[in-house]
């Protein structure tokens, strides 16, 4: 059984610095969303306040219908991965395992059919007996995902899972990851700079920057139709154009483009076309874009992330 | 490393001369440092047995025959006991509360922890002296409640912490640095609460580390004097330590009884290097 995680109004103070200002979202149950943002934009402390490793300043988080902001870290049931694994040192592969069902009291024969079968889930059982210091970066993040799961915890928080791996163990444990999470079904909120790994990972996606919440959407809304310039200039490798307006027109470098009547004088807009759409284009080609295909232009104020619709053909 | 030589060219003639040296600088150095080591340690530590068993173990027998010489070496045993246990205790959780807490005045605490290390032994004594006795206000004060600090075992088991104070806590401190405060973190979300985590996770890590501090501190509360000796009162059967003994001893001229006190606590002392120092190995293999 799995459970949809509901923040709401999330908000978090150090000092007089907000890190996270009226976060809401509602990750669904049973799938993979992913918080994604630069370094600094607070997702990370989103994850840690649901898994209340830090005290929010204002919201609410609720699973399972029951909130859990006044519940201690202990009484979540939440599985976290760390992004540099965090395994007991002294500690064997299994104990590690094992250390979930132990300290809830679990009956030792319990406690070792279980850690056999998450061993065996992580393909990590020929290493039961080793020490965390004999493995390598990805088998000691397998590791690291078999102890959380091991007590069954309600959803999965993963924070920067990967970002301590090396690029082609990373696409390896991606892939795997995913046949998990098929297998499993466990909710999960992934926190991740990748944009790479997001959309190929997430049933939806939180696009965050600078403690707030851009955009929340599935992968193919979030990269086609980015609701904001941030989120436009972050996921995909797009092309963005930065236009004026003067007298109705939509100035885009050389391009006039008219029509823009209802915009203001002296608007600054952005563009957006994503690489995607270019993709197979050789020197001498005419371009056509369509400006009503929201696939090929997005124009939004830079000032205000208000969308305006812009009918015109160039 | 010849072989390699020889394969570079036939100037082996050359080589095996510069070989000559270099065994010659090799068997100066080492030779330099076992007398070194013999002429500062090993010849006293065999003089000082031999003084001790004299003429067999009769001579050893006959000195440790008088009821001070037990006393004194229970008293200095017990004291030593009780200060590196509070030091075990109450050096972690300084090492504990320097690595984990960020707070004004943290940097004046560390230089207080190191302060006894770098002063006299017989000042720390002196201060003691200062706090304690009847001309201060503190110790009017617990003069008045009855409690008497002075002349008495607790002052030099006062004596004994704060002069090897800094011992635990400086073997402690960078372990607790090393281990990563995420690791505490999984140990909560896996449901372990606060004790659970110290108990299976954190002082595992750090055990070694606080029973090298201890044993350090323990051995070196056995030979302390120069604090002790000031506060104790030196009352033979009630505070007179072991070292303090010795010293008497050799100031009447007993030379083969202060030996023999001598040989006991340096068996004690050695054994507890031996122990430590296989400690910390393993401790510096574990890390």
């Amino acid at each position: 059984m799995s459970t949809p995680i509901v923040v709401e109004g999330l908000t978090k103070r150090f000092g007089s610095f907000e890190a996270v200002t009226d976060v809401t979202f509602t990750a669904p149950a049973g799938a993979i969303t992913a918080l994604l943002g630069p370094s600094g934009s607070g997702k990370s402390t989103v994850l840690r306040m649901i898994a209340g490793l830090e005290e929010p300043s204002a919201g609410r988080i609720v699973m399972d219908d029951e909130e859990l902001t006044v519940k201690s870290v202990q009484e979540r049931r939440v599985g976290f991965v760390f992004q540099h694994y965090a395994l007991f040192r002294h500690m064997t592969v299994a104990e590690n395992v094992g250390f979930g069902l132990r300290v809830r009291k679990q009956d030792k024969t319990v406690r070792e059919a279980r850690v056999r079968e998450l061993l065996e889930l992580v393909h990590m059982e020929p290493f039961a007996d080793r020490y965390p210091e004999q493995l390598s970066g990805g088998q000691r993040q397998r590791v690291a995902l078999a102890r959380a799961l091991a007590p069954a915890p309600r959803v999965l928080l993963l924070d920067e899972p990967f970002g301590a791996l090396d690029a082609k163990v990373r696409q390896d444990l991606r892939r795997w990851l995913d046949e998990l999470h098929r297998e499993l079904g466990v909710t999960s909120l992934l926190v991740t700079h990748d944009q790479e790994e997001a959309l190929e990972l997430a049933n939806q996606i939180v696009v965050m920057h600078e403690g707030r919440v851009e955009q929340v959407g599935s992968p193919g809304e979030i990269y086609d139709r980015p609701a904001t310039p941030f989120v436009a200039g972050f996921v995909g490798a797009a092309n963005v154009l930065h236009g004026e307006v003067v007298g109705g027109h939509i100035h885009l470098g050389s391009i006039r483009i008219p029509g823009a009547a209802q915009l203001p004088w002296g608007e600054t807009l952005i563009a957006h076309v994503p690489n995607d759409d270019l993709v197979g284009v050789v020197e001498g080609d005419t371009i056509h874009v369509d400006l009503r295909n929201p696939k090929a232009f997005l124009v939004g104020s830079e000032t205000s992330t208000e969308r305006a619709d812009v009918s015109a053909r160039t | 490393m010849g072989s390699v030589a020889q394969t570079l060219g036939g100037r082996s003639g050359l080589w095996s001369s510069q070989r000559t040296t270099a065994v010659l600088r090799h068997l100066a150095l080492r030779g330099a440092a076992v007398v070194y080591l013999g002429l500062l340690v090993a010849l006293p530590v065999l003089a000082v047995i031999t003084k001790g068993f004299g003429d067999g173990l009769g001579t050893f027998r006959d000195a440790m025959a008088t009821p001070a010489a037990w006393a004194a070496i229970r008293l200095t045993l017990w004291t030593s006991t009780v200060a590196a246990g509070l030091n075990a205790v109450m050096g972690t959780l300084l090492a504990w509360v320097l690595v984990r807490y960020r707070f004004p005045g943290r940097r004046l605490l560390s230089t207080l922890i190191d302060l006894p290390l770098a002063i006299p032994t017989l000042v720390t004594g002196v201060m003691i002296l200062a706090l304690y006795g009847p001309n201060s206000v503190f110790g009017r004060f617990l003069d008045d409640l009855g409690i008497r600090i002075l002349f008495t075992p607790i002052a030099i088991v006062i004596a004994l912490c704060t002069v090897t104070l800094p011992l635990v806590v400086r073997n402690v401190q960078p372990v607790l640095q090393e281990l990563d405060p995420a690791e505490e973190e999984a140990a909560a979300t896996l449901g372990a609460g606060p004790q659970a985590t110290f108990r299976r996770v954190v002082f595992p890590a750090i055990r070694s580390a606080v029973v090298a501090g201890t044993l350090l501190t323990f051995s070196r509360c056995l030979g302390e004097i120069g604090s002790v000796i000031l506060v104790a009162g030196n009352i033979p059967k009630k505070t007179l330590t072991a070292p303090v003994f010795i010293f008497q001893l050799t100031s009447q001229f007993k030379p083969a009884q202060a030996a023999a006190v001598a040989t006991l606590l340096f068996g004690l002392s050695f054994v507890l290097v031996l122990v430590t120092s296989r400690l910390i190995a393993r401790n510096e293999a574990s890390a």
